[in-house]
């Protein structure tokens, strides 16, 4: 079936360029879902639940992490039109996503479950949109639920917004209900896309992905002129020009097409292999008679958090490299650089978005690479200024500068929490606790309100969401953003095995928490750490001060007495087992720690596992 | 459930060896070996390669068993060439005493008409106290055994009743008495200490009994909960206790003081013995890299390096020789790294130790550091020897980890 949004070169005027953007599980990628089965574009029998969702890694978690972009048709009074739909990630840590994919739109729907309300990420999505002049489309999701209560946050997205309460459509991506109407909104509402036709040609690349048989693909929306195939191309922040191999659209799937004209969306393959030559941001013209002045860009996301990846098996590390070259292909946020270090070996340093990025990269490393890996505590980035005026910038605490410290420059985020007002107090109690500073609070209805602090960025990369969330018996929300640093009274707690430090176990943590993370990792140790032919002291310190201590207790009996009659095969066998059970140890010193002690000391919660925080 | 056979090489039908390994036979000290695959019951503990009749029913008996040993022994005459006559003979299993006066009379004379004992040889037979009397130690005597090993495990009667011992505290302690009236000048009590449920005061009347039955040797082994067995059944369902290492310390320590107190003396990490003389002269053989033939079921066998062992089942063992095969299931050519382990492994468990120079320069400065450690003597290394101290023997397994490349 051959539709009007197959061929390309539409008329400006009857294109709309729009986004879902919601907090995380109010329902985009489901409503995608049933935009794709009302326009036609993907047939009852291919679809399945959270069609955009096209990782393995998204589908298992049942999140979104990469933007997706669709082309439907839709006729609207016997109209034909072209919707460039663009499903977008709720969770804070993958807000770049959402941001590039605001540039290339006029609209959004901005998509609230009607049994929760306003969110944390759907303020913090709102005013991404706002900042980008886009037409917002409000919408309530989930009507079908029995705790909807549609007129209740109706009135509070119209609060927020500043619309009449009526103007908020109602659908249930789940039924399908209302979604059409939505459709039909959206044509209506979302302004058209402007540009020259007859000027040279400007599109902006908006993602970039590496392929493994393809190599580049590369999404732009087209600003002004038309994008051919067969042509040139110059990238313009670099001059870098490239043949074009392929102009495409997506609907659902990539298929190939004449070229691209204003306000169209669609892919460009050029054969290259990085995307770092493709990226996003950049504005992509013609080689000849090329476009002089650029598209404004948009800042590459810089990584918040901090984590050591160490291969549990050192002659991985090549291997591990490698997996985090192809990562970075599809990954721009992903930073890393070989570091070393006394306990793990040899390893990299890298930046994370949060600690959901973390995670994932760490699960996808392990998954699609079959690499087994330590993890170190994750931290922030320091700027300690010394005495002397010298400067030093600490991503690994065990860089900690020795000397005299003038200050330490840390960096603080402002967050939203919003909550059920009867959590205020718990919620004060938790900030004030992670040394946060009230910003203000407002009431979004009578019993739900939002709340900012100010709070330092390493105080919420641990446990704090896990925290806020029992603490509001799950009902609270999170969003934060950077916002600079701050000087703090910080130390370096190392931990000492045997008298020696474990750099691997050392934190930056605030003056005031120092004695509860030196008692806590010390303990943890001794129950990780199995009792060695010595008896093995661990010591917490800051600086050459001990703040806590235990003793691992000499081992007294491991010997196998049993007589095997002349079975010495099976003795030997028993020793070279052994043995290799010994090469899955670290040495730190003289004392042997198995490599779940590295995993475990450093995570979190209690239960020693990270759950994907949603 | 007895244990599995180690993964190796498959062996020759005929059973023939590498020349390597056949050079130099009878300079080092010969040794055979009989295994005796047959027990009246299974005790929960023991993974050994022994068999209840009710498991064998009609598929082998002490006789096809026996045919098949004779059988054994002239391949392995033939395997040999010329070999060494027998310095040593033990006959272990399983419960040997089963057998009977007969068929352990018959056994040492298949060993006489195919390799011949060495005039001095040591000839010891295991033998569990229920199935002995005083005629049995006369007989057995008189057949040319010298040296009797009894197990008697504990004297407590709980003790015993968790391991699923058969015979009463008393029978062991009056098995040796009878076996020193029939002449045995060698004789040696089995005990096995840190059973679930043992108190320090069961351990200390065993040791007493031991003592007042007058032996020149006694093995005390930690119980071990081997996988696959009944005690191991018991032990993941919660009934009974695992041993705990600590305690297990504090016990082996106790052993040591009352066996040394009473004149017994260490000489290997689970065996004392009264002088250097009443040592087993058989085991010294497989810790000091010795050759021995082991005949029967599950037997293990080294000649020269390469190490050997035989079908586990006493109906599939009897069938091979029938047909004129070599019993062997596996064997392994020991390289030069493993000979290295296992002499590091084996003689690091004996009082005289193991000589420094044996050990690569990675061993020898963890070696000087056990000795700081207090796991080696001080005294013994400054004269190139490492030996155990007390609290070494109890860590001679993760030692040994350090010690090896
Ligand atoms: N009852 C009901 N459930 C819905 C509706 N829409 C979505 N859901 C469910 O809500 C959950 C989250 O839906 P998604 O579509 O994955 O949410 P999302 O906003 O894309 O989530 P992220 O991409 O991770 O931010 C799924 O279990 C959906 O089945 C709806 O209208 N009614
Ligand atoms: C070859 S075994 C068996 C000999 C004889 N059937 C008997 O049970 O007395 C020799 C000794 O090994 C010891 N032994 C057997 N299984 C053991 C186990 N699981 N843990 C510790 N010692 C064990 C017992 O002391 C036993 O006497
Ligand atoms: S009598 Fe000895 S060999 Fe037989 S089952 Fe008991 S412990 Fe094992
Ligand atoms: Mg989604």
């Amino acid at each position: 079936m051959s539709t009007f949004a197959d061929s390309t070169f539409t008329p400006p005027e009857r294109i709309r360029n729009f986004c879902i953007i919601a907090h995380i599980d109010h329902g985009k990628s489901t409503l995608a879902d049933r935009m794709l089965q009302l326009t036609g574009v993907v047939e009852e029998r291919t679809m399945r639940d959270q069609y955009l969702d096209r990782m393995d890694i998204e589908r298992e978690r049942g999140i979104t992490i990469k933007a997706q972009n669709v082309r439907l048709p839709w006729r609207l009074d016997g109209t034909d039109h072209v919707l460039h739909l663009i499903d977008t990630p709720g969770h804070v840590d993958f807000t770049y996503e959402v941001s590039r994919s605001l540039a290339a739109c006029e609209g959004a729907i901005l998509l609230v479950d009607a049994a929760q309300g306003i969110e944390a990420q759907t303020l913090a999505n709102l005013y991404l949109a706002m900042e980008n002049d886009l037409t917002i489309v409000p919408v309530l999701n989930k009507i079908d639920l029995p705790a909807a209560d549609p007129d209740k946050y109706a009135a509070e997205l119209a609060h927020i917004i500043g619309c009449e309460p009526e103007d908020v459509l109602r659908v249930s991506a789940k039924t399908g209900a209302g979604v059409r109407e939505l459709l039909d909104e959206v044509v209506r509402q979302v302004p058209a896309p402007r540009g020259a036709d007859d000027a040279p040609a400007r599109a902006m690349i908006f993602d970039s992905v590496y392929d493994t048989y393809r190599g580049v693909i590369t999404y732009v929306r087209v600003m002004d002129g038309r994008i051919t195939p067969r042509e040139r191309i110059r990238m313009m922040s670099t001059g870098a020009t490239h043949e074009l191999l392929e102009v495409g659209i997506i609907s659902p799937d990539p298929k190939p097409c004449r070229g691209l004209g204003v306000g169209e969306v669609g892919y460009l393959i050029t054969g290259v292999k990085d995307v770092r030559q493709s990226r996003v941001g950049d504005t992509v013209t013609s080689e000849r008679k090329g476009a002089t002045e650029p598209l404004g860009g948009y800042r590459d996301p810089k990584p918040m958090v901090y984590a050591g990846l160490y291969p549990l098996d050192g002659s991985d590390y090549p291997e591990l490299r490698e997996a985090l070259d192809k990562l970075q292909l599809n990954d721009a946020a992903l930073t890393y650089e070989p570091e070393t270090s006394a306990a793990l070996g040899f390893g990299f340093r890298c930046g994370f978005l949060g600690l959901l990025h973390l995670e994932i990269t760490r699960d996808r490393l392990e998954r699609e690479f079959g690499l087994d890996l330590i993890s170190t505590a994750p931290n922030v980035v320091y700027r300690v200024v010394m005495e002397d005026d010298t400067e030093h910038v600490v991503t690994n605490p065990s860089d900690w500068p020795k000397g005299k410290i003038a200050e330490v420059h840390e960096p603080v985020v402002k967050t939203t929490i919003i909550a059920p007002s009867d959590f205020v107090g718990a919620i004060m109690e938790l900030c004030q606790s992670r040394r946060g500073q009230l910003g203000g609070m407002d009431y979004l209805s009578e019993d739900r309100v939002e709340l900012r602090y100010t709070l330092p960025l390493a105080e919420i990369v641990y446990d704090f969401f896990d925290t806020l969330k029992s603490r509001t018996r799950g009902y609270a929300s999170l969003d934060y953003e950077e916002a600079g640093s701050q000087t703090a009274d910080l130390v370096k707690v190392d931990i000492l095995l045997q008298g020696e430090p474990v750099d691997a176990f050392s934190a930056i943590v605030h003056k005031d928490a120092a004695y509860g993370y030196g008692t806590k990792m010390a303990s943890k140790l001794r129950e990780l750490i199995p009792r060695q032919q010595f008896e093995v002291p661990i010591q917490a310190a800051v600086g050459s001060r001990i703040i806590a201590r235990e003793t691992i207790r000499a081992l007294r009996k491991d010997v196998l007495a049993k007589c095997y009659g002349g079975d010495i095969s099976r003795k030997r066998k028993l020793l070279e087992k052994q043995k290799e059970g010994k090469k899955r140890m670290k040495m730190v010193g003289r004392v042997e720690v198995p490599q779940e002690a590295f995993v475990a000391a450093l995570a979190t919660d209690e239960s020693g596992e990270k759950k994907p925080r949603k | 459930m007895p244990s599995t056979l180690p993964p190796g090489d498959p062996a020759p039908p005929d059973g023939r060896l590498p020349s390597s390994a056949l050079g130099g036979l009878g300079d080092r000290p010969f040794g055979i070996y009989v295994h005796v695959p047959f027990c009246a019951a299974r005790c929960g503990y023991c993974d050994f390669n022994t068999y209840t009749p009710g498991e064998l029913g009609s598929s082998a008996s002490p006789e096809s068993w026996l045919e098949g040993l004779r059988q054994e022994l002239d391949l392995a005459v033939r395997v040999l060439g010329t070999p060494p006559p027998a310095d040593t003979v033990f006959v272990g299993g399983g419960t040997p005493s089963l057998l009977g006066v007969n068929g352990l009379t018959a056994v040492l004379d298949t060993i006489r008409s195919t390799f011949g004992l060495a005039s001095g040889a040591e000839v010891t037979t295991e033998s569990n106290p229920e199935s002995t009397s005083a005629e049995f130690f006369v007989g057995i005597r008189a057949a040319g055994y010298n040296r009797v090993s009894l197990g008697m495990q504990s004297a407590a009667p709980h003790v015993l009743r968790v391991l699923d011992r058969k015979h009463t505290p008393g029978r062991a302690v009056a098995a040796v008495r009878e076996a020193r009236a029939a002449g045995f000048g060698h004789v040696n009590l089995d005990l096995i200490y840190g059973t679930p449920g043992e108190t320090e005061n069961d351990l200390r009347a065993s040791l007493d009994a031991v003592l007042s039955a007058g032996v020149d040797h006694v093995s005390a082994y930690a119980l071990i909960v081997e996988e696959g067995t009944a005690l191991a059944r018991r032990v993941s369902r919660g009934e009974l206790p695992a041993p705990d290492d600590d305690l297990l310390a504090d016990r082996y320590e106790l052993i040591d003081d009352t066996l040394g107190a009473a004149g017994l003396a260490w000489y290997e990490v689970s065996n004392w013995a009264a002088s250097p003389a009443a040592r087993c002269r058989h085991n010294l053989g497989y810790w000091l890299g010795g050759d021995w033939w082991g005949a029967g079921p599950g037997a293990h066998s080294h000649v020269g390096g390469v190490r050997w062992w035989n079908v586990k089942h006493p109906a599939r063992y009897a069938a091979l020789l029938a047909d004129g095969v070599s019993p062997a299931a596996g064997r392994e050519t020991l390289t030069d790294a493993e000979r290295h382990e296992e002499r590091v492994l084996l003689e690091l468990r004996l009082v005289e130790g193991l000589p420094l120079s044996v050990l690569d320069d990675a061993g020898a400065t963890e070696a000087e550091l056990a000795a700081r450690d207090g796991l080696l003597d001080p005294t013994a290394m400054a004269v190139g020897r490492c030996v155990l101290t007390r609290p070494g023997r109890l860590l001679a397994d993760s030692l040994v980890r350090r010690l090896v490349p």
